[in-house]
């Protein structure tokens, strides 16, 4: 049973996230909001109760590997690991800057806590297999954790490396899918089929659940149950809103980079105020 | 009869030898096991080939994430495969997320002669040598293949290695010692330079010794890697012979050929020529053939060298 204090200190993180992420992105007149909401309660799960990593040592040999395969959503990432310790609050008010680390996509050689430069959709997973298919070379403790988008799945690089993870039997290997049945141009379903993507993971050798992915207690429950099976990679497709948290941005195609305006900004925060549990 | 020698085999046996000394080393395999010759790694090293099936971008993907985790990663596989398919890994994965992997593209230029201009990469250099952060490295014979998967095994970052199939003779002693961006001069020369590398360095020394019998006296350079290129080198011989003839195994757009044009016409502009595939697909026929076809011959080398120093008489 999940403890319930935690869950709502996740939940209050996770609002902070999002509107530090608001204003980084209405602040810097660019970036992809839509989708950063939908990532946000999923990130915050992992970087604040699942993945074993150390902001002080961003580079520990033996910490747990996070890929941000929907690279497009550097902010929520930016924004989590500001929360979590990784880089001060204040830098994110360079976001898209002159020479800042926290460009547009995410960039490792530049940014703590970022382990593979993505961008270009397809390319996490197969990143995230090697990765976990060193830890298994070496018997070493340490899981690999990818999230992916839905509409990115149309990138056939996926499937290659699916193949790969379960042929090795990469079962410290977890992708999380975020399901939230919208890519940039329009509904996942209306420009090309996913469904039924529960059955396509598990035809490739992935041991599958789903969840809801804005409910934290949901979230952790699941992983705390990885390895779902022994010998199997891990495959979470986690059901999201794009635009979670506000509710004009929610499930909404032209949220997917649209930036607020003055007046948006207002209107989503004082949302998000609303949602802010009263311990 | 001088003996030749496939340069995978001494890739081959230099990469089981640096992965006896050094665990990190890994191979990467698309179902190339063979066409890499690394049956024998394989056997000797089980737990360190990774073949992926056919599947090149996963392939790239994959070496980078063991890169990530301090493995350092050696992808085997056909030239033209390797970089044509997965070039966006090769870029976003390798190079920008400066992860320690060595691309080794395998029978690289026209080696699969009859299989037509799909098999055939003589595009791979100008696509990896226009990537930032990217070592690209054209070994010339067995000797210098040997050294530079050494190098590269030794020397963090990301790199292409071109490895050979079709045969050569050895050019290098055992005094020679590869190093990276550094072109190696074989012959001294005063009226023209011949600049090429892999299979094309046993044939611009060829040429040189055809145009000593024309009177004209030709430097040779060993130009293997490409990317950075050795700009001194190159300044010198245009400087000091006045004409640049350039070879390669490759389009004459893009590869070994542009990287000195692009030097010699911003340092010190000299008349040039250009050898390689001419901006064709290629017909059928043997790679020998080939070759013989688009004049990557020492007869061909010679003939353009000798044009470019009359041009210069006659002015």
């Amino acid at each position: 049973m999940v403890d319930k204090a935690h869950v709502d200190r996740l939940k209050q993180l996770a609002t902070d996230i999002r509107r530090r992420d608001l204003e980084m992105v209405h602040r810097a007149r660019i970036g992809h909001i839509g989708g950063d909401l939908s990532a946000t309660d999923i990130l915050t799960a992992l970087y604040f109760a699942v993945l074993k990593v150390d902001p002080a040592a961003p580079a520990w040999p033996e910490r747990d590997r996070f890929i941000l395969s929907k690279g497009h959503c550097a902010g929520a990432l930016y924004t989590t690991l500001a929360e979590a310790g990784f880089i001060h609050l204040d830098e994110l008010r360079t976001y898209m800057q002159p020479n800042s680390r926290l460009g547009g996509h995410p960039d490792r050689t530049k940014m703590p806590g970022v382990e593979t430069n993505t961008g270009p959709l397809g390319h996490g997973l197969p990143v995230a297999v090697g990765c976990a298919h060193a830890a298994k070379m070496d018997g070493a403790a340490w899981r690999t954790f990818v999230l992916t988008g839905d509409g990115e799945l149309q990138e056939g690089s996926n499937w290659e490396a699916a193949l790969s993870a379960a042929h090795y039997k990469l079962d410290n290997l977890t992708v999380i899918v975020d399901r939230n049945g919208l890519q940039q141009g329009d509904f996942t379903e209306r420009t090309m089929h996913l469904d039924p993507l529960p059955d396509k993971w598990t035809a490739f050798g992935w041991s599958v659940r789903e969840v809801n992915g804005h409910d934290h207690a949901a979230l952790l429950d699941t992983f705390d149950q990885l390895p779902f099976q022994w010998g199997k990679p891990n495959c979470i497709i986690a059901h999201t809103h794009k635009g979670q948290g506000v509710s004009f941005m929610r499930d909404r195609p032209a949220w997917h980079h649209r930036v607020p305006t003055d007046v948006e900004l207002a209107r989503a925060l004082q949302e998000l105020d609303g949602q802010v549990v009263v311990a | 009869m001088t003996e030749l020698h496939d340069c995978r085999d001494a890739f081959a046996q230099a990469l089981e030898d640096v992965a006896l000394h050094d665990p990190r080393i890994c191979a990467v395999v698309n179902d190339s096991v063979g066409s890499s010759k690394v049956g024998d790694f394989a056997k000797r090293f089980p737990e360190r080939l990774i073949n992926v099936g056919i599947a090149e971008q996963t392939m790239v993907g994959l070496a980078a994430g063991l890169a990530n985790a301090g493995k350092i990663p050696f992808v085997c596989a056909a030239a033209c495969f390797l970089t044509g398919r997965a070039l966006e890994q090769i870029k976003a994965d390798v190079a920008y997320s400066d992860a320690n992997v060595k691309l080794c593209g395998m029978s690289p230029g026209m080696a699969y002669g009859e299989l037509g201009p799909t098999h055939h990469s003589i595009e791979d250099l100008a696509w990896t040598r226009v990537i930032a952060n990217l070592t690209v490295i054209v070994p010339a014979d067995p000797v210098e293949t040997d050294q530079a998967l050494r190098v590269a095994a030794e020397t963090y970052g990301p790199v292409f290695l071109r490895v050979s199939r079709m045969p050569v003779p050895v050019i290098h002693d055992e005094h020679y010692r590869f190093a990276i961006g550094r072109a190696v001069q074989l012959r001294p020369g005063r009226d023209v330079t011949l600049i090429a590398n892999g299979t094309m360095v046993t044939r611009a020394l060829e040429a040189a010794d055809l145009l000593v019998d024309a009177g004209v006296d030709a430097r040779v350079l060993n130009m293997s890697t490409v990317r950075p290129i050795d700009r001194d080198a190159i300044v010198a011989a245009a400087s000091e012979t006045g004409r640049i003839v350039t070879v390669e195994e490759h389009s004459v757009y893009g590869g070994l050929g542009s990287a000195v044009a692009e030097v010699v016409c911003t340092t010190v502009p000299v008349p040039m020529r250009i050898l390689g595939v001419p901006g064709v697909f290629a017909p059928t026929g043997s790679v020998t053939w080939l070759l013989e076809h688009f004049n990557l011959t020492p007869h061909g080398i010679y003939a353009a060298a000798l044009e470019l120093a009359e041009i210069r008489l006659a002015a």
